[in-house]
């Protein structure tokens, strides 16, 4: 037992970032409000960012800028994942602003914002 | 001819330079400069195509010089340039082909804003199909996701907006998963470079250290370029996606855009799984049973349906579905099947959304219950739509044909699945048979009553133009289909073997 609790203290990042990441992933598949939806996308690339961000951190490692003279790569963690989870937040903030227009056209035309209702309107609206 | 190699590099940036000026420049310009931006980068493709079959070898381009572990790097043979090339030249047709209709379908004063989304979708087309990195797909992927969103967008109907917000959250969902999967790559690697991937791989699998990592990142990437690709049971955003966009857009994103993702996730099966561990990991199988599934619910639900884009575009569902089960049945024969149907699909299709929208114009809807004799009102469309129907049920002398051929072949390589693959292959046939030629038949019926006025081909010569040469592209390749399959064939060895 207190092996098991010992292994999820030291994934404890890994067991959060995975939670994070289905609460995202069913808000965004299920939710039918838009805006929870558009939360629900953002908690699950945090999620993902979480994972990402804990998985490049080395304890007692610095952070990659050169300090002084140690020129030891050993002594600093490596910079590739802040790279990539920097690249990932400006992709999921475009998207995210896409999203928000897209549910601002469709809140200015059917003054809603589930979808069950817009689809039902817009079905209306198109005769199909 | 050492030069041409950077021809990828070139396109891919010339396409983002030309998106940010057209934005600026006047309707007509940007329209002028997006055609002759898809005529040179097929060009570029044909001649790098040239170059890959004359040195016969595959060529690793690196970004900057920079050596392998770090620099960012393209990997292209003679598949992606074939690709690539087919791929411009029917965006240029589609663009070509459905420019009244953009001048329909769009505002005054956004139209432009089209041609720039068009030129974002091709720059990541083009870094989907080259890319030696899988950080750089992800990238171009989401790129890909939010331009062909503002392809559908841009047509500002209440039903487009929804069907918008619709696609953008399957494919989040869909980049969601692959952003995953890659992370837990990256943590059992460290390497993001496909050759570096590749080899860590085949030293965890044999060692069989992280198992259960390596699975879960293998099914996390498959499925979420499954979704992004529309495969079953993902496929429910399609009808109104590509059903309600203007057909440019639809036929870009059926037969362009989903290609992508699928020709991004056949590299990564190839070059970063490896064929024998995919095959061996039994994701395969999944893809190979939800493939079969979707190509007899897309076309069953394509036969119910009355409004004929719709029908296409669940059409398109039930195609995707061959090109994943092509994938599930075998890393040779099936594979090989399924890149033949990529092009079969690119080819076909966007005539298809482009014939429609010309007979619904003229014959006043989409419900093919209102075309009765419009084959005879608008005789090119008529014909395309015939042809390319035919095309879609697999009649000699048109690709379809040897699609359907091929993976007919390809069921043989895989003993298990012999059975299975034929069966859904004579079903969705019969299936496709009966949907298109109730509506071929609806066409050509003559109407009672007088006749109405008819389309003539100088009335529509940029329409004529790109269903001649759609025309002209299908039975070309379905006719000389064995050099293309040979190519292909090469490619695909040159995609496994360069690691």
């Amino acid at each position: 037992m207190n092996d098991f609790l010992m292994k999820l203290w030291d994934s404890r990042f890994a067991v959060a970032a995975v939670i994070l990441f289905a609460v995202g992933f069913v808000t965004l598949l299920l939710h039918r409000n838009l805006i929870k939806k558009i939360i629900g996308l953002n908690i699950m690339d945090t999620a993902a960012y979480l994972l990402l961000t804990s998985l490049g951190y080395i304890e007692n490692r610095l952070s990659p800028i050169l300090r002084g003279d140690d020129t030891d790569p050993a002594h600093y963690v490596n910079p590739l994942p802040a790279g990539l989870v920097l690249t990932g937040i400006v992709v999921s903030v475009s998207v995210t602003a896409v999203l928000l227009a897209l549910t601002i056209r469709l809140y200015r035309r059917y003054h809603s914002l589930n979808v069950d209702e817009i689809y039902k309107m817009a079905q209306k609206e198109h005769g199909v | 001819m050492e030069f041409t190699v950077n021809l990828p590099l070139f396109a891919a940036a010339l396409c983002l330079i030309c998106s940010a000026v057209s934005a600026v420049l006047p309707e007509k310009a940007a329209r002028r400069l997006c055609l002759a931006l898809c005529g040179l980068v097929a060009i570029a493709f044909g001649l790098l195509l040239a170059y890959g079959l004359s040195s016969d070898a595959a060529t690793t381009y690196r970004m900057g010089h920079y050596p392998h572990p770090w620099g960012n790097e393209l990997f292209f043979g003679t598949l992606e340039p074939l690709l690539l090339c087919v791929f411009a030249t029917v965006m240029l047709l589609c663009l070509l082909g459905g420019g009244s209709h953009l001048e329909n379908d769009l505002e005054q004063g956004k139209r432009r804003y089209y041609y720039v989304m068009c030129e974002l979708v091709l720059s990541s087309l083009i870094a989907l199909c080259c890319t030696n990195d899988v950080f750089t797909g992800y990238v171009f992927i989401e790129i890909s996701t939010v331009a062909s969103c503002g392809l559908l967008m841009i047509r500002q109907l209440g039903r487009t907006t929804l069907a918008s917000i619709r696609y953008l959250i399957f494919s989040l969902i869909g980049s969601g998963l692959f952003l995953l999967g890659l992370i837990l790559l990256y943590a059992v690697t460290g390497h993001l470079l496909m050759p570096d991937l590749s080899r860590a791989i085949g030293t965890l699998w044999e060692s069989g250290q992280y198992r259960s990592v390596l699975l879960t990142s293998i099914c996390l990437v498959t499925v979420g370029l499954a979704v992004k690709g529309g495969l079953f049971p993902f496929h429910f955003w399609m009808p109104d996606t590509y059903g309600y966009a203007t057909p440019a857009s639809g036929g870009i994103l059926s037969g362009l855009v989903s290609k992508g993702y699928i020709f991004f996730l056949l590299r990564v099966i190839f070059r970063v799984f490896g064929t024998e561990v995919f095959y061996k990991s039994g994701v395969s199988n999944v893809l190979f049973v939800l493939g079969a599934i979707g190509v007899i619910v897309g076309s069953v639900s394509a036969a119910r349906e009355t409004d004929v884009a719709r029908m296409i575009a669940y059409s398109s569902a039930s195609q995707i579905g061959y090109i994943f089960m092509g994938f599930g049945l075998s890393p040779q024969l099936g594979v090989l099947a399924s890149v033949f149907h990529i092009l079969t699909h690119a080819i076909t299709k966007p005539p298809l959304f482009l014939s429609a929208a010309q007979i619904a114009r003229i014959a006043g809807g989409r419900d093919r219950k209102l075309w009765l004799g419009a084959g005879h009102k608008n005789r090119l469309a008529g014909l395309t739509f015939t042809a390319c129907a035919l095309s879609m049920i697999g009649i000699p002398l048109t690709m379809g044909f040897v699609s359907k051929y091929r993976f007919g072949l390809a069921a043989f390589d895989n003993p298990k699945l012999i059975v299975p693959t034929l069966i859904v292959l004579a079903v969705s046939t019969i299936l496709n048979t009966w949907y298109f030629m109730r509506v071929v038949i609806r066409l050509y019926t003559p109407a009672s009553g007088p006749d109405g006025p008819r389309v003539r081909m100088r009335e529509q010569r940029p329409f004529a133009v790109a269903a001649i040469a759609f025309l002209c592209m299908n039975i070309g390749f379905g006719v000389a289909a064995k050099p293309v399959v040979t190519l292909i064939e090469h490619g695909l060895i040159l995609l496994k073997e360069a690691l």
